[in-house]
C-alpha cells in the first residue's frame, strides 16, 4: 500500500486530510531539501480563443515525486501540462490567467528558453529528430553551450534513460532505426541531457506496447530521486502504479487532487469515484 | 550562461527579422513592378491605343489594336487545341486509368511543364512552320496550346480526385454506369476548379513571348488570316522595348501595362473565385 | 457486366435493366478510349518534341560531334559553330540568380511558414504567386529601362570600388551583362523557391518543432537546426526547380545580357545564353547548318531542364510525399 506522500490538493475539493499532513514530514521528505514544492499552480484559467479550457485550477507539484494527471479526453490535463513549461505559447490565440511558480518564481517572468531547459517535456508520440542517436541527445546540450565533454554527457543521459546498453554500439545510426519504445526513451534521454528539474510527460506510453510501457514506467521510478516528474495518462492503472499523487480533471476543472493511494481507494468526490470505477470516460 | 543566452536571444530576433525582410522584399517586388508600369505606361494609354494600328516609324501616335486582336486569336487557338486534350486526358487519369499509363502521362506532363518556352517555339517551328514554309497564327496558337496541356491535365485530374467518394457511390447506387457518373456527377462537381485551372493556364501563356518569335512572328498590320503571321502583345513589347525609337519605348510601356493588367486581373479573380469555391464546398 | 446470367436469377424481372446496362457498358468503353487517346496525345507530343529536336539537329551533330560543346567560336558567316559561350553564359547567369534567390526565397519561406500569422502568410503567398505569373517580357522591360541604367551608373561602379580586386567585378560598366541578367533572373525565380520551400516547411511535423522548443531552443534555433534540416531535401528540390526555370528563361535574359558570345570571368561582361541566342538568331538563321546548330542548342537546353526537373520532382516528392503542384506555381 502506498504511503501517503506530501502533497496537497488545494483545489476546489481539498482532499488532504490531517493524516496526510502529519505523514508529510517523513525523513525521506526532509532529506530532499527544504523546498518540497517544485511547482505551484495557483488559480489558473486558460483559454483557446473563446474556449475556456481550464477553470480556476490550483495544484502543487512536489519535488522529486511523480505527479499524475488523469481524466477523460478533452478534460484539460494535457493543456495544464503544457502550461507548466509554457508550450501553450506555440499555439495561437491562447490566454493564461493566474500564476504558475517554479521554485517560487513566476514562470511568466522567466525567460521562456531558460524555463523550458529547466522544465523538459516528452510528448505523446516519440518525436526524435531525423538525426543520429548521438545528435538527438546532444541537441539540447549544443544549443545551451555545454561545457565539458559532450560524449560523457550523452552517455550519462542515455544511461539515465536506460537506453545506453541497447544503443552504445550504434550511436551514429539514425534515431528512426530504433523501435517505438526505444525512440520514446531516446526522447526522454534527449530531455534529460540538459538536466531539467522537472520533466513533463504527455501520455508517453500511449503509442507503445505493454513491454515498452513497463520499461518506461520502471524508468520513471529510477528517475524519481533526481527529477520531479509530471505525467499525463489516460490509463488509470498506470497512474496508480507510477505516481505518488494524482489529479483528476473533468471539463477543465481539477476535481480532486490527493495522494494516489487515497485517490484510488477512497475518493472524496463522487465524480472521481464514478470515473475510476468506470462509469464514464 | 547569461551572456550566451543574451547572444542566442539577439541572434533569434535578428534572424527572424531578416526572414521577415526577405518576405517583405519579395512581395514588394510585385507592387513595385505594377507601380512602375502604371507610372511609365499609364499616360500613354488612350482609346486609340486599343483601336488603331501601329503608326509608321517616326510618326507619333497609333495603337496596338492588331497586337491585341492577335493575342486573342492566339489564345483562342491555344484553348481550342490544348484544353480538350488536357481535359479529357485529366478525366482519363482520374477515372479510367490503370497503373502504368497514368504514371507515364503524369510524369511526362510534369516534365513538359518545365520545358523552356523557347524550346516549345523551336518544336512548333519544326512541326508547322518548316513544312508550311511560312510563319502563321496557327503555328503560334499550337505552340501555346501545347504549353496549356500539362497544366490543364494535372489540374483536372486533381480536382476530379477531390470529388468525394460518397457522391460517386450515390450515382452508382442509382444504377448509373461509369461514363454517366463522370459526366453528370463528377465533372459538374469539379467544374469550378477545372475552369479556374484552364483560365490560369491561359493567363500564363498569354504572356509568353519566346514561343511566338518564330511561329506567329509579328505583323505591322492586321493579320489577314489564320495561316498568316500575326502581331501579339508580348512580341510587340519585346520588339518595341529593344527598338531604337523613343516613341516605341513609350508604346512598349503602355502595352506592358495592358498585358500585366490582364494577367494579374485574371489571376486575382480566378484565385479568389477558386478559394471561395473550395471553402464553400468544404463547409 | 456482360456475364452469363445465373440459373437462379429471376430473369424476367432483371432482363430490362440488364440490357440497358449492357448498352451503356459499350459507352463506357468508348469514353475510356476517347480519354485514353487524349492522354496518349500528350505522350505523342512529348515524343515528337524529342524526335524533332533530334533529327533537325542531325547536320550539326554530324559535323561538330562532341566538339560542339567545347568550341568557343560562333561564326555564322564561316559556318563555324560552338556552344561553349552560350552554355557558359547560361550557367553563370543561373548561378548568380541562385546565389541571390535561394537565401531570399528560403528566408521568406521561413517567415511565411514559421512566423507569420496564418492570414498574413496566405495573403503574402498569394502575392508571391501573382509575382510568379508576371510575364517574362515585363521583367525584361523593367530590366532594360530601369535596371540596366542603374547598374551602369550606380551599382557596377560601386562594386568596382569596393570589390574591384576580385576578377568577378572588373572591366567597363556597360550595364548589360552576366550580373544584370542574373539579378533579373533572381527576381523571377524567387517566387518558385518561396512557394515550394514554404510547402516543404509546412509539411515538417509539428512535433519536431515542439521537441526543440521543449528543450529550451529559441524559435530561430528550432527552425534553423530542426525544421529546415528536416525539409532540406525538399528545399533542394525547390532550388533545382528554380534552376531549371532560370536555365530556360528567355526574354528577360535576352533583353539584358548583352548578346555577345564571349567567355570572361568578369560578371560585368556582356554575354549570351542558350535561350537568348535562340530568341535572337533563330528566325534569321540562313543555311541549314546554322539552323541545325541552333536546334542542337535547343536540344541541349531541353535535356538540361529535363534532367533538372526530373530531379527536382523526385526530391520534392520524397519530402512532401505528395504529387506535383495543382496550380501552375
Amino acid at each position: 500500500m502506498n504511503s501517503a506522500f506530501p502533497l496537497m490538493a488545494n483545489s476546489g475539493v481539498a482532499a488532504a486530510s490531517s493524516t496526510d499532513r502529519t505523514t508529510a514530514h517523513t525523513p525521506a521528505m526532509t532529506s530532499s531539501g527544504a523546498n518540497t514544492l517544485r511547482m505551484k499552480v495557483t488559480k489558473v484559467d486558460f483559454y483557446y480563443g473563446k474556449n475556456h479550457a481550464l477553470h480556476n485550477v490550483s495544484m502543487d507539484v512536489a519535488t522529486n515525486r511523480v505527479t499524475a494527471m488523469i481524466g477523460p479526453s478533452g478534460c484539460g490535463k494535457s493543456t495544464l501540462l503544457r502550461t507548466l513549461n509554457r508550450m501553450h505559447e506555440t499555439l495561437r490565440h491562447t490566454r493564461l490567467e493566474g500564476e504558475i511558480a517554479l521554485d517560487g518564481v513566476n514562470i511568466l517572468t522567466l525567460d521562456v528558453t531558460k524555463l523550458r531547459r529547466m522544465v523538459g517535456m516528452v510528448f505523446q508520440k516519440p518525436n526524435p529528430f531525423p538525426k543520429s542517436i548521438y545528435e538527438n541527445v546532444a541537441y539540447g546540450l549544443r544549443i545551451n553551450g555545454h561545457k565539458g565533454r559532450l560524449d560523457d554527457a550523452v552517455e550519462k543521459s542515455l544511461r539515465r534513460a536506460a537506453l545506453w546498453d541497447e544503443v552504445k554500439d550504434k550511436l551514429n545510426k539514425s534515431a528512426y532505426a530504433l523501435s517505438g519504445g526505444q525512440q520514446q526513451r531516446l526522447c526522454i534521454a534527449r530531455a534529460l541531457a540538459v538536466d531539467p528539474e522537472v520533466l513533463l510527460l504527455d501520455e508517453p506510453c500511449s503509442a507503445l506496447d505493454p513491454v515498452n510501457t513497463a520499461k518506461i514506467e520502471e524508468l520513471l521510478f529510477e528517475l524519481k530521486p533526481t527529477c520531479t516528474l509530471v505525467i499525463v495518462t489516460h490509463n488509470m492503472q498506470q497512474a496508480a502504479r507510477v505516481s505518488d499523487s494524482t489529479a483528476f480533471m473533468l471539463n477543465g476543472e481539477l476535481i480532486e487532487f490527493s495522494p494516489t493511494g487515497h485517490m484510488f481507494t477512497t475518493p472524496s468526490d463522487p465524480r472521481t469515484e464514478a470515473y475510476i470505477t468506470g462509469r464514464f470516460g | 550562461m547569461s551572456v550566451r543566452l543574451a547572444w542566442r536571444k539577439s541572434l533569434n530576433v535578428f534572424m527572424l527579422s531578416l526572414t521577415g525582410l526577405c518576405a517583405l522584399l519579395t512581395v514588394s517586388a510585385l507592387f513595385f513592378i505594377l507601380g512602375y508600369l502604371i507610372w511609365n505606361g499609364g499616360k500613354d494609354l488612350s482609346w486609340s491605343f486599343f483601336t488603331r494600328l501601329p503608326a509608321p516609324v517616326g510618326e507619333v501616335g497609333g495603337g496596338m489594336a492588331n497586337a491585341i486582336l492577335g493575342s486573342l486569336k492566339l489564345l483562342l487557338l491555344a484553348a481550342l487545341f490544348g484544353v480538350p486534350i488536357g481535359l479529357l486526358g485529366g478525366v482519363y487519369l482520374a477515372e479510367f486509368g490503370g497503373r502504368t499509363v497514368p504514371f507515364l502521362v503524369r510524369y511526362t506532363a510534369d516534365l513538359m511543364n518545365g520545358v523552356p518556352s523557347i524550346v516549345m517555339g523551336i518544336f512548333a517551328y519544326a512541326l508547322l512552320v518548316m513544312p508550311m514554309h511560312h510563319f502563321s497564327t496557327l503555328a503560334g496558337g499550337i505552340a501555346l496550346g501545347i504549353m496549356v496541356i500539362p497544366t490543364v491535365l494535372r489540374n483536372t485530374e486533381s480536382f476530379l480526385r477531390d470529388v468525394p467518394r460518397a457522391r460517386r457511390e450515390g450515382s452508382f447506387a442509382l444504377g448509373a454506369n461509369k461514363w454517366r457518373m463522370v459526366a453528370t456527377v463528377v465533372l459538374p462537381a469539379a467544374s469550378r476548379g477545372i475552369l479556374t485551372g484552364v483560365l490560369l493556364a491561359l493567363a500564363r501563356v498569354a504572356g509568353e513571348t519566346a514561343p511566338l518569335l518564330f511561329t506567329a512572328f509579328g505583323n505591322r498590320y492586321w493579320s489577314p488570316g489564320w495561316m498568316q503571321p500575326t502581331s501579339s502583345l508580348p512580341v510587340i513589347i519585346y520588339t518595341y522595348a529593344t527598338g531604337p525609337y523613343e516613341d516605341w519605348h513609350r508604346q512598349a510601356w503602355a502595352a506592358g501595362l495592358v498585358l500585366l493588367g490582364l494577367v494579374l486581373i485574371t489571376n486575382i479573380l480566378v484565385r479568389a473565385f477558386l478559394t471561395r469555391g473550395t471553402a464553400y464546398e468544404r463547409s | 457486366m456482360a456475364t452469363t446470367p445465373k440459373a437462379a436469377t429471376p430473369t424476367e424481372f432483371i432482363a430490362t435493366p440488364r440490357s440497358f446496362l449492357r448498352r451503356w457498358t459499350g459507352a463506357d468503353e468508348i469514353a475510356h478510349l476517347i480519354t485514353l487517346i487524349a492522354a496518349a496525345m500528350l505522350l505523342l507530343i512529348a515524343a515528337l518534341l524529342v524526335y524533332q529536336l533530334w533529327i533537325h539537329s542531325a547536320e550539326s551533330r554530324a559535323r561538330f560531334g562532341w566538339s560542339f560543346f567545347v568550341t568557343k567560336t560562333w561564326d555564322p558567316v564561316a559556318g563555324d559553330f560552338g556552344a561553349l559561350p552560350f552554355i557558359y553564359g547560361t550557367l553563370v547567369t543561373s548561378a548568380v540568380a541562385l546565389l541571390i534567390a535561394v537565401p531570399l526565397g528560403v528566408g521568406a519561406a521561413i517567415f511565411l511558414a514559421e512566423l507569420a500569422p496564418p492570414k498574413l502568410s496566405s495573403s503574402l503567398t498569394f502575392v508571391s504567386d501573382l509575382l510568379a505569373a508576371v510575364p517574362s517580357v515585363i521583367y525584361g522591360l523593367l530590366g532594360v529601362f530601369l535596371l540596366v541604367p542603374l547598374m551602369r551608373t550606380n551599382i557596377q561602379p560601386a562594386l568596382k570600388k569596393s570589390l574591384g580586386f576580385l576578377p568577378l567585378f572588373k572591366g567597363p560598366a556597360y550595364g548589360v551583362g552576366f550580373l544584370t541578367a542574373g539579378i533579373v533572373l533572381a527576381i523571377m525565380i524567387v517566387p518558385f523557391v518561396l512557394s515550394v520551400s514554404r510547402e516543404v516547411l509546412l509539411a515538417v511535423p509539428r512535433d519536431q518543432r515542439e521537441a526543440a522548443l521543449a528543450l529550451g531552443a529559441t524559435k530561430w534555433e528550432s527552425t534553423w537546426k530542426v525544421v529546415v534540416p528536416a525539409g532540406r531535401i525538399g528545399i533542394f528540390g525547390s532550388v533545382f526547380l528554380a534552376l531549371a526555370r532560370a536555365l530556360g528563361e528567355t526574354m528577360a535574359v535576352t533583353m539584358v545580357i548583352g548578346n555577345n558570345p564571349k567567355i570572361a570571368a568578369s560578371l560585368f561582361t556582356p554575354g549570351y545564353s542558350i535561350a537568348a541566342v535562340l530568341a535572337n538568331e533563330f528566325s534569321e538563321a540562313t543555311g541549314n547548318l546554322y539552323l541545325s546548330a541552333l536546334i542542337e542548342l535547343g536540344l541541349v537546353l531541353f535535356l538540361l531542364t529535363f534532367v533538372l526537373n526530373g530531379l527536382a520532382r523526385l526530391l520534392i516528392l520524397i519530402t512532401t510525399a505528395r504529387g506535383s503542384g495543382v496550380l501552375p506555381t
